[in-house]
């Protein structure tokens, strides 16, 4: 099946600055694709390239198998909904909605049943008339959707859509846009700084950093099996440290941190040997808790240490355990099980996690 | 406390007020009474609508009226027409420097009384100014041409002053479009066309709006540049009332005028508004 999208070797600089160099990807046909990266990564410029509003500097975009370098932005069969939506203020509901199909130049009867239907389908059949400074922040973004996809575009662009809303109905329209996504049948790529946003909707997630995509893949792969430094410490939390690989045998590493505390981890089948500076990353959730040791000495890594502070955040709380042999700090996440519920500032507690949860990466690699 | 604001309000009220009433407010009563007035014998009025009368009946005045309010009308939109373009470059496609040097160059002309711009003009346009000797060192023309004292200097003049008055109202609307609705636009299918005429020009209709009226009074009531580049047949309302209170020292008539033209400056104002469907606070706030 051909792609929806295609970039090939795409590359875009700015005087001396390369904002994206050498990205190649492909979105097949009814997926949700994600760009995720940090603000500067050049992901807007992606954006903004496969839409037409800027011209690649090398490379190739290919829409349904065919290169659109030569059709100028309203001509292309891409619609996008842009960050702050852009929805506009002049117009009603149904003009706004109404807009490209009249660019279009449809019958006025069809515009009439298409703007209907479409505004059925979003849930909010009753606001044609409306004006758009009377509608909430999610009627917005929804009423921004409906505005592309009555237009039955190939592809949809989401340029942090999400990003002027308030927390709790992020996450409703977060569930909201992937149940849209699915009803339209239509492929969305999607451009994020937020990995939560991400992590939820996507069937794929590029992670971009510096012009570049350190990995692709599913949400799973990128918290399970970060490839790069990168993207382990930017996807999901994780504990960091330094140091230097004192023993390798077959995949388990042995590392000594600069402050002095030893641990064991793999390296995922990438290439580490004894006496190599090394990055290593353990996500604060795999990390277990006890107030006993036992529970803990089936693990590669245990140790004991105490409580120094407690960062209460309900679901996502973490505790900052310090290492007694090495005076480290590491963050564990706190089981919400009722277990640790009078645990305190001070308390002497047990910590420890698995060889397989602890990644190691070459230092410098980032 | 509360009497403590009501004072600031009154002293920060009372120059204003002093402003408009002493300056605007009882002139135009004054005038008013002085317009409704007929002399009867020396140093005798009576109460009468005479000098109305008299407008009415007089075709050169009449002619004079409307000449003025068509050509102000033409003056304002040929403003508008060149204005746009300008304001729209300045606003939405020049960035930083070049923004603000560009808006510069705009006021820069401001920085010369009106007088030493209005003879600029004549030196340009005159028999033996600049641009007809340079039609003939061409060899374009064979004899020196006069290019002041015709209606079309007049509107040059016009245009020239008001030109800041519909760019400043136009660039401040037209920047406070945000460039992803006019790139949605582009998205959606529109064209330049399309979206300049249903997305940007009903953006900066306020703009539009309030830098036509001002533009609009501003030519109807100038006297220097229709004087100096239209010469003794330019016929400009603003030129017969300063002949009937100066020249012929009839201040009767001469306030009469001056209301006539008020009266159609406002009826042009709200005619205006009432057909763009805008109101005096959305375009003056």
């Amino acid at each position: 099946m051909t792609p929806d999208l295609q970039c090939i070797d795409l590359t875009k600089r700015f005087g001396d600055t390369t904002a994206v160099s050498d990205v190649s990807f492909s979105v097949p046909p009814g997926s949700f694709f994600s760009i995720l990266g940090p603000s500067g990564c050049g992901k807007t410029t992606i954006m903004r390239m496969i839409a037409g509003f800027l011209a690649p500097t090398s490379g190739d975009i290919l829409i349904k198998g065919k290169s659109v370098l030569d059709v100028a932005p309203n001509r292309r069969p891409v619609n996008m909904v842009f960050q702050h939506l852009a929805l506009f203020p002049m117009m009603n509901v149904a003009d706004n909605i109404g807009y490209g199909l009249r660019r279009a130049g449809l019958p006025k009867r069809d515009i009439t049943r298409k703007v209907g239907e479409v505004l059925e389908r979003i849930g909010l059949p009753e606001i044609g008339r409306r004006r758009v400074d009377e509608l909430s922040g999610g009627q917005k973004q929804r009423v921004a959707i409906a505005r592309c996809m009555v237009l039955e575009p190939d592809l949809l662009l989401l340029d942090e859509p999400l990003g002027a809303l308030d927390l709790k109905l992020r996450e409703r329209m977060k569930i909201e846009l992937k149940a849209l996504q699915a009803d339209f049948d239509t492929t969305f790529v999607y451009i994020t700084h937020d990995q939560s946003e991400a992590l939820v909707m996507s069937d794929q997630i590029a992670v971009m950093n510096q012009g570049r995509f350190e990995q692709m893949g599913t949400a799973r792969d990128l918290y399970y099996r970060p490839e790069t430094p990168f993207v382990a410490g930017f996807v999901g939390d994780s504990n960091r440290w330094s140091g230097r690989i004192e023993r390798s045998d077959g995949g388990v590493l042995e590392l000594r941190t600069e402050i002095g505390l030893l641990i064991r981890g793999t390296a995922q089948g990438r290439a580490l040997g004894g006496g190599q500076s090394a990055d290593i990353f353990v996500r604060p959730e795999a990390i277990r808790l006890s107030r006993k040791e036992t529970e803990l000495t089936s693990l590669d890594n245990h140790l004991k240490g105490h409580v120094t502070s407690l960062l209460f955040n309900a679901a996502a709380s973490r505790v900052l355990v310090r290492d007694e042999g090495s005076a480290g700090e590491i963050e564990v996440a706190l089981p919400q099980s009722g277990e640790f519920d009078d645990l305190a500032k001070g308390d002497v507690v047990h910590i420890g996690w698995s060889g397989e949860q602890a990644n190691c990466f070459a230092a410098g690699a980032e | 406390m509360r009497d403590g604001t009501r004072l600031g309000f009154i002293l920060l009220l009372t120059p204003l007020l002093l402003w408009l009433s002493l300056l605007i407010i009882i002139p135009h009563i004054d005038m008013f009474l002085v317009s409704l007035r007929e002399r009867v014998g020396v140093g005798k009025y009576e109460i009468s609508p005479a000098n109305y009368l008299t407008f009415l009946q007089e075709p050169l005045y009449l002619w004079t009226f409307m000449r003025t309010a068509v050509m102000s009308v033409l003056a304002t939109l040929i403003t508008l027409i060149v204005g746009f373009p300008v304001a729209y470059y300045i606003a939405k496609m020049a960035k930083g420097r070049i923004q603000s040097l560009l808006f510069l160059l705009c006021l820069v002309p401001f920085w010369v009384s009106e007088l030493v711009r209005t003879f600029g003009w004549m030196i340009l346009l005159r028999e033996t100014g600049v641009i007809s000797s340079l039609l003939q060192y061409l060899g374009l023309i064979h004899g020196p041409v006069e290019m002041l004292y015709n209606d079309a200097a007049i509107m040059i003049g016009l245009v020239y002053t008001s030109m800041l008055f519909m760019v400043v109202p136009l660039i401040s609307t037209l920047g406070s479009l945000d460039d992803a609705v006019i790139e949605a636009g582009y998205d959606l299918g529109g064209s330049g066309p399309s979206i300049l005429w249903e997305i940007i020009i009903p953006h900066a209709m306020p703009g539009i709006v309030s830098g036509c009226i001002v533009v609009f009074m501003l030519s109807l009531g100038n006297y220097l540049t229709p004087t100096m580049l239209g010469g003794k047949d330019s016929l400009w309302f603003t030129e017969l009332i300063y002949s009937q209170f100066i020249v012929r020292f009839n201040w009767e008539l001469g306030a009469a005028f001056g209301f006539v033209l008020l009266i159609l400056s406002s009826f042009i104002v709200w005619a205006t508004l009432r057909l763009t469907g805008q109101t005096l606070e959305k375009t003056m706030g």
